[in-house]
């Protein structure tokens, strides 16, 4: 006589650990200190976030031309839908806003398509993103050629002068960047002595102090009759700081290539150069595509500090928007609004160098 | 039989490497001091048409003007020199006090990113993604001219509290310590409660390795630092007196002010930097693999001295180098203080005293140099640090 195993089916998980309750006892009251906290901080949130919604959205004035709309208690977004082109193009002359326009949608176009997986032409796009598109975008924002009207620099303003400055200050500083990391590695020890205190020197300083220099000691430095305008002084100022941060990022990208693969470039008789342009740079640029990215999400950033010496970025425009007497206490609206366009930017960018760099990430 | 070595054929001297790298050295010597001494004729060409005379002479004459704050003595008719050190010693504080804040809520927002509530850890989260993707100028202007400059009541309305501190446009006034004599003893205490810490750990540390007991170092030291210089307080009859803040005509006279631009500066310098600690401190404690605790678990030991003796001082290693450079941006992030008004070295110096004085590159100089001379001492140290706590491999 043998009896037959039969096992009972299994029970259900109870109900406390299933469904909500069970994931509000996993992750809100595991322990007693855990439901404190949990409680506090559901407090808090309630007591910041309701009210922020609350002036932001639920009670906020959407439509309206002028103050007199603003009478909610909310927040006064008609100031802001006001003054937009106010804060997209500053001074630039509203009947030629077409032109950064078409600047911006090329922009899109030249970007929009490496977000897409299957896009084949990506690396080609990515060249003209940083040779044609600057020269194509130079000659339709600043005019002057092409029977296109010109508009002086100091009618440039707002978050299209802030792109600009980002975009440039990082296509400018590639070059340099890439020069001055290939010097620090150089085997020469002048070359790397110079490029190692050219590099240390811009990082060692704030961005202010280089703007300050770029505005008050350059003219000084060049000589009689030549005087660069002010937006280009503050882009060369931008540039020389970046392409020391520029340098630091690729310097890493260097060091991560083994060195197989110089060795091998050498043994197929390739030069210095060959080695550098056709070996190793494609491989390390590639590495460090999320840190070029990381480093013009910090660029993008700080271009917002060109107000100090007197250019009209998005949140030098928003600056003086607010004082405009026609508005009542619209500075929060104001700040907001900019900080959001930030944000939005950054961001994105900052999602984007968090795919890349898993994309990237082949290693173990 | 011919000896062949001399008669292999002979690199051209251009392409042997060592005459190649020495001629461009050459070269590159040259062109740096060309250009060099192009930007430095042209530079003493253009000031002498402009009438500016150079070198430091200007530094002794009388300022002439007012600072918002000082730390140390001063009033308009201190030199140009002096105001060099009043921005010095503004920036150096509000670096401080924002290396303190953030260093401290960057480590809570750190861990709290990591806990398993998930209110606590979304939040975290929300934080660090808002702040760290908004410029900081902008988070400055917001603090100072949207919440402080909006909601601070006039001198005569001040908020009030128990009638000794005071919060209004102007600042915070609190009571201020006034020593009186014998006030230098506790001085004495506390340097005497830093030598005998430095000592204690020292005997603490090579007690354990050669005993393995271990001591109460942290409680001992908080003891020494702190413990001892009150103790001396005490003793001394409390020699100290509060100086209280009182409204004369329109404005608060006495006591310690902080006027609301540090209040702004230094709150937004700690949210931001924060939010950058945080994600350093949570990829720092990511970077610990689970099996050293769980081989800590093995070897019997409970949670907390796991998290101290185990994960924290591996995580360290990882956490130090990238904070480092947080700690110099703070300090860089500083100079925008100008933008405010805050009386820092940039906006005193290289902004009031550039202006009046108009020695460009002497002030420029200077300022470059303090703010260069802040990064290398900060990084040697924190070098120094670093490999102090670095794995020491077999």
């Amino acid at each position: 006589m043998s009896k037959i195993f039969t096992p009972l089916p299994d029970l259900p998980a109870p109900d406390s650990s299933k469904g909500f309750i069970g994931w509000l006892r996993h992750n809100l009251f595991s322990t007693p200190i855990n439901s404190v906290l949990s409680v506090v901080a559901l407090y808090i949130v309630f007591s910041a976030v309701i009210p922020a919604l609350n002036w932001a959205v639920f009670s906020a004035n959407w439509t309206g031309l002028t103050e007199d709309a603003c009478n909610s208690g909310g927040a006064c977004w008609p100031f802001v839908a006001s003054r937009l082109d106010f804060f997209i193009y500053g001074f630039y002359p509203s009947e030629l806003t077409w032109r950064l326009d078409l600047s911006f949608l090329l922009l899109a176009l030249t970007f929009g398509p490496q977000f897409v997986e299957a896009f084949p032409y990506k690396k080609n796009l990515g060249i003209f993103s940083v040779t044609g598109f600057p020269i194509i975008a130079y000659f339709l924002i600043s005019g002057g050629s092409f029977g296109l009207e010109s508009v002086p620099t100091e009618k440039w303003g707002g978050l299209s002068l802030t792109l600009l400055l980002a975009y440039v200050g990082i296509v400018a500083a590639l070059p340099i960047g890439i020069a001055l990391a290939l010097g620090r590695r150089s085997e020469m020890p002048v070359i790397r002595t110079f490029c190692i205190g050219f590099i240390e020197l811009w990082r060692g300083v704030p961005l202010i102090s280089v703007l300050f220099m770029a505005s008050v000691m350059l003219p000084l430095f060049l000589p009689e009759g030549v005087n660069f305008d002010k937006l280009l002084r503050a882009l060369i100022g931008i540039t020389m700081f970046q392409s020391a941060y520029m340098a630091e990022v690729i310097r890493g990208g260097l060091q991560a290539i083994p060195r197989g693969q110089y060795e091998a470039a050498s043994a197929m008789g390739m030069n210095y150069w060959k080695m550098m342009f056709l070996v190793v740079l494609p491989q390390a640029l590639k590495l460090v595509i999320p840190g070029i990215v990381n480093t013009f999400i910090a660029l993008f950033k700080d271009t917002t500090l060109v107000l100090i010496i007197g250019l009209f970025d998005i949140l030098a425009t928003v600056n003086s928007a607010i004082q405009d007497p026609k508005w009542g206490a619209v500075e929060t609206e104001g700040y907001v609004f900019a900080a959001f366009c930030f944000w939005v930017f950054c961001f994105s960018m900052s999602r984007y160098s968090q795919k890349l760099e898993r994309k990237l990430h082949t290693g173990h | 039989m011919a000896d062949h070595t001399d008669q292999q054929p002979k690199t051209a001297i251009w392409n042997d490497p060592t005459f190649r790298a020495i001629v461009f050295q050459i070269l590159a010597v040259v062109a740096i001091i060309y250009v060099f001494w192009t930007i430095f004729d042209n530079t003493l060409t253009n000031m002498d048409k402009r009438g500016i005379t150079t070198g430091f002479k200007f530094l002794d004459n009388p300022a002439g003007f007012g600072i918002l704050m000082t730390l140390i003595e001063y009033d308009e008719t201190y030199s140009y020199g002096r105001t060099f050190f009043v921005g010095l010693m503004n920036t150096l504080l509000v670096s401080v006090i924002g290396v303190v804040f953030a260093t401290a809520l960057g480590f809570t927002l750190g861990v709290a990113r990591l806990s398993n509530n998930w209110v606590i850890s979304k939040l975290a989260t929300i934080y660090v993604e808002v702040l760290r993707n908004i410029p900081l100028l902008l988070q400055i202007f917001f603090w100072y001219f949207a919440i402080l400059l909006k909601n601070l009541p006039h001198p005569r309305e001040s908020m009030n509290f128990n009638d000794s501190v005071f919060l209004n446009a102007r600042g915070l006034y609190t009571p201020g310590p006034v020593p009186t004599d014998g006030f230098f003893v506790v001085w004495l205490a506390f340097g005497l409660g830093i030598m005998a810490t430095v000592y204690l750990v020292r005997w603490a540390h090579k007690r354990q390795d050669e005993q393995g007991l271990q001591f109460p170092v942290f409680s001992s030291a908080v003891g020494l630092v702190i413990g001892l210089p009150l103790l001396a307080f005490f003793v001394m009859g409390m020699p100290m007196e509060l100086d209280y803040p009182s409204l004369q005509g329109f404005n608060f006279q006495g006591g310690m002010r902080v006027i609301p631009e540090l209040m702004a500066l230094s709150w937004a310098l700690s949210l931001y930097t924060a939010a950058f600690i945080a994600e350093i401190v949570r990829a720092g404690i990511q970077g610990v693999t689970h099996g050293q605790t769980e081989a800590a678990h093995a070897m019997g030991l409970r949670n907390a001295p796991t998290l101290r003796l185990v994960v924290i001082p591996q995580a360290m290693r990882i956490i130090i180098p990238p904070l480092t450079s947080q700690y110099l941006n703070l300090v860089k992030n500083s100079s925008l203080a100008t933008a405010i008004g805050y009386p820092d070295l940039v906006a005193v110096f290289m902004g009031t005293t550039l202006n009046q004085t108009g020695q460009a590159v002497e002030v420029v100089g200077m300022t470059m140099a303090v703010y260069l001379i802040i990064s290398l001492v900060i990084s040697s140290f924190m070098n120094w640090w670093n490999k102090k706590m670095a794995l020491v491999e077999r």
